[in-house]
C-alpha cells in the first residue's frame, strides 16, 4: 500500500506541532522535539538524523512559504511518518518545486540564507516514501515515510 | 547500584535537597529523593555544571590526592595548559613546572605539547581523508559523553583522535620506557581543571586503554604548588611547549590551529548542546569544524580551577601573544596515525524508555497524556527538573503523579469535597423528608 493511502496504525503514537508563518526565531523547535522523542523510543542514529533533516526542512518551508500549518509525526516501531499540512497558499507548479535549486522564496528571505531551493529535494532524499499534493488557495500536504 | 563509574559525586551531608542542580543539568541526570540529590550515573556526563551551581558545595569531583603519586617510583606530572593561568603573569611556565618536580614528581610532560601533536595530526587528517562535515572535536570529554548520551547520530562526525592529555601520556610513557624505566614503576598523573577527565581515564572513549594512571585536580594541588613557587630558589628550564599548545586552554585555541577551513568555537555545555541540535538538522552546512567545550571560556573555566575564567583567559591570551611560536615535531615513531582512536564509540541508549520499541511507544503515549495534565510550571518540587521529566519518571515507574504538589492538592480537594458531601448526609431515620 502506498503511503498516501495509509491510515494511522492502531498503536501508533501521534504528536503534533503547529507552525507559525514567518516565525524564524522558533523554527527548528518541532524537529528538535520529535528528534528527542525518537531517541527516547530507541530509534537508531541514522534514522533519527533523516527524520530531523526532513522535519526541519518542512518546518522551514512552513515558516517561509505558508500561511501557517502543522507538523504531525506518527511513530510506529521502526518507522516514522511525517505529515505536513498548511492552510495555503499552495504550490502552482509541483514539478518545478521538486527540482533542486528552484526557489520562490522572496528576496528578503533569501538574504537570511534560506530559500536555496533544496527544501523539497532534501526531504525527498531523506524519505523512504514521499508524497506531495497541493492546491492553489487551499494548501499543501506532504507525507513522508522514514523507515 | 549501577556499575558505571563517573567522577562527579554528592556529599550527602552538605546536600540540602534544594533544586538548583536538577535544573542546571544538561542531561536531566539528577533527581531529589528523600531530601538529597541523586545522580543517575549512566546519564551523567561529568560536565561539572552542578558543582558550579550548588550553593552548599555538596557536589564534588572525585580525583586523586597528591599522596597517591607515591605509589610509583617515577611519577610523571601532566599539567593541563590552563594550570599556567592559575598564577599571576610573573610566574612563568618554568616556575610552575619546577614547582611540580619539587612536589615529588620525577618528570613533567606538558599537555600543551601533546596538544601540538594533536593539532598537527588533525591538520594532516583533514588533508588526507574525507570526513563527514562538520567534523566535531573530540578534545572535551564532557562533550564527547554528551554526544554519546544525547546525540548518538553524530558519533561518526567526531574527529577520532586521542586527547592532548592522552597524547602527552603516550609521549611520556614511550620516552621513559625507551630510556629503560620499568613500565610498572612509571605513574602518569594528569593535573586537571576538569571533572570529566577522571571518568575519561577510567572509562576511556575511543581507546582500548588510557595511558594515564591518575588525575589530580588543580584545587587539590594549588596550595602546595603555590608554596613551592613562592619559596623557589632555582628555576629549571623545563618548558617544551609553544604558544600553539598553550592556546588550547581557551575556547577557540584548538580550532585556530587548523588551517583552511571554516570553524566554529562554542563554549558552555548548554550552547554546545544547542549547536549540536542544529548540526543534526542539517543547519550548519557551511561549517567544517566545530570545537565545543563544556566550560565557559574553555578549560580555563573548568570546575576544578581556582582562578576566575575571565582572568585566566586573559593570561593565556597574553602568554600566546608573547610566547615561543616554534612548532612541535613528530617523533619518528609517533606520527598522526598513532594518535587515532583504536576503538569505536558506541551509542549508549540510556535515554530509552524501554528495550522494546512498541512498549516504549506505549510509555511515551502515557507520558504525553500525563504531561498534559501536569501544571507545566517546572517548579522542581517533585524532585524532577521539569514536568515532562516527572511524567517520564512516572512511566518508568520511578515516581508517582501525586509527587506533584499541585496534583496532590487536587486529590486532597477532591477528597475533602467528598467528605463534605458525606458529612451532610443524614441517616434516613433522623433526616427530614424532602
Amino acid at each position: 500500500m502506498k503511503i498516501m493511502d495509509k491510515t494511522k496504525q492502531k498503536n501508533a503514537l501521534m504528536i503534533a506541532f503547529p507552525i507559525e508563518a514567518g516565525n524564524f526565531k522558533d523554527a527548528g523547535e518541532a524537529s528538535s522535539k520529535i528528534k528527542s522523542r525518537l531517541l527516547q523510543l530507541g530509534f537508531q542514529g541514522p534514522l533519527i538524523r533523516r527524520v530531523a533533516i526532513a522535519t526541519y526542512e518542512a518546518e522551514m518551508n512552513l515558516v517561509i512559504h505558508s500561511e501557517g500549518g502543522i507538523i504531525k509525526a506518527e511513530i510506529n516501531p521502526g518507522s516514522v511518518i511525517i505529515l505536513v499540512t498548511d492552510v495555503g497558499p499552495g504550490i502552482s507548479d509541483l514539478n518545478k518545486a521538486m527540482q533542486e535549486g528552484f526557489s520562490t522564496a522572496p528576496e528578503h528571505v533569501r538574504e537570511m540564507g534560506f530559500g536555496a531551493g533544496m527544501g523539497l529535494p532534501n526531504m525527498c532524499s531523506c524519505a523512504s516514501e514521499f508524497f506531495i499534493d497541493s492546491e492553489i488557495g487551499k494548501g499543501t500536504t506532504i507525507k513522508m515515510l522514514i523507515s | 547500584m549501577s556499575s558505571y563509574f563517573h567522577s562527579v559525586t554528592l556529599d550527602k551531608d552538605l546536600c540540602k535537597g534544594c533544586t538548583n542542580c536538577i535544573k542546571r543539568c544538561p542531561t536531566e541526570a539528577i533527581r531529589v529523593r528523600e531530601g538529597k540529590a541523586k545522580i543517575i550515573d549512566e546519564r551523567c556526563i561529568d560536565c561539572g555544571e552542578c558543582i558550579r551551581i550548588c550553593p552548599h558545595h555538596a557536589k564534588l569531583a572525585l580525583t586523586d590526592t597528591l599522596d597517591s603519586i607515591r605509589k610509583y617510583k617515577y611519577p610523571v606530572a601532566l599539567p593541563a595548559p590552563s594550570l599556567y593561568a592559575q598564577f599571576n603573569s610573573k610566574v612563568t611556565i618554568n616556575y610552575i613546572l619546577t614547582g611540580l618536580l619539587e612536589l615529588g614528581f620525577y618528570r613533567v610532560e606538558e599537555v600543551a605539547r601533546g596538544a601540538e601533536f594533536v593539532s598537527r595530526a588533525i591538520n594532516e587528517f583533514f588533508q588526507k581523508s574525507s570526513f563527514p562535515k562538520p567534523a566535531i572535536s573530540s578534545a572535551c570529554p564532557a562533550v564527547l559523553r554528551l554526544i554519546q548520551v544525547k546525540f548518538p547520530e553524530l558519533i561518526n562526525q567526531v574527529v577520532p583522535f586521542r586527547s592532548p592529555m592522552e597524547t602527552a601520556a603516550l609521549l611520556a610513557r614511550k620516552t621513559m620506557e625507551k630510556e629503560g624505566y620499568p613500565p610498572e614503576q612509571i605513574g602518569i598523573f594528569f593535573i586537571s581543571p576538569c571533572a570529566a577527565k577522571l571518568t575519561a581515564v577510567k572509562n576511556p572513549l575511543g581507546m582500548s586503554q588510557s595511558f594515564v594512571d591518575g588525575v589530580i585536580g588543580f584545587s587539590t594541588i594549588f596550595g602546595a604548588l603555590r608554596d613551592k613557587v613562592k619559596k623557589m630558589q632555582e628555576v629549571s628550564e623545563l618548558q617544551k611547549s609553544t604558544v600553539a599548545g598553550v592556546s588550547w586552554a581557551v575556547i577557540g585555541g584548538e580550532s585556530s590551529l587548523i588551517s583552511g577551513i571554516r570553524r566554529l568555537s562554542v563554549d558552555g555545555i548548554a550552547n554546545v548542546s544547542k549547536v549540536l541540535e542544529e548540526v543534526v538538522m542539517g543547519k550548519l552546512k557551511e561549517v567544517d569544524f566545530i570545537e565545543g567545550l563544556a566550560c565557559t571560556g574553555g578549560c580555563v573555566g573548568g570546575p576544578l580551577t581556582v582562578e576566575n575564567s575571565f582572568m585566566a583567559k586573559e593570561r593565556i591570551n597574553s602568554l600566546v601573544k608573547t610566547g615561543s611560536k616554534h612548532g612541535a615535531k613528530f617523533l619518528d615513531d609517533l606520527d598522526w596515525q598513532n594518535l587515532m582512536w583504536d576503538k569505536e564509540v558506541q551509542p549508549l541508549g540510556v535515554l530509552r524508555l524501554d528495550e522494546d520499541m512498541a512498549t516504549a511507544i506505549q510509555k511515551m503515549e502515557d507520558m504525553e497524556n500525563l504531561h498534559k495534565n501536569l501544571p507545566g510550571l517546572d517548579c522542581g518540587s517533585c524532585g524532577a527538573p521539569t514536568c515532562r521529566a516527572l511524567a517520564e519518571d512516572i512511566v518508568r515507574g520511578q515516581a508517582d503523579e501525586v509527587d506533584c504538589v499541585f496534583k496532590l492538592r487536587e486529590k486532597v480537594t477532591e477528597l475533602a469535597e467528598k467528605m463534605v458531601a458525606i458529612s451532610s448526609k443524614m441517616p434516613p431515620s433522623i433526616g427530614e423528608k424532602e
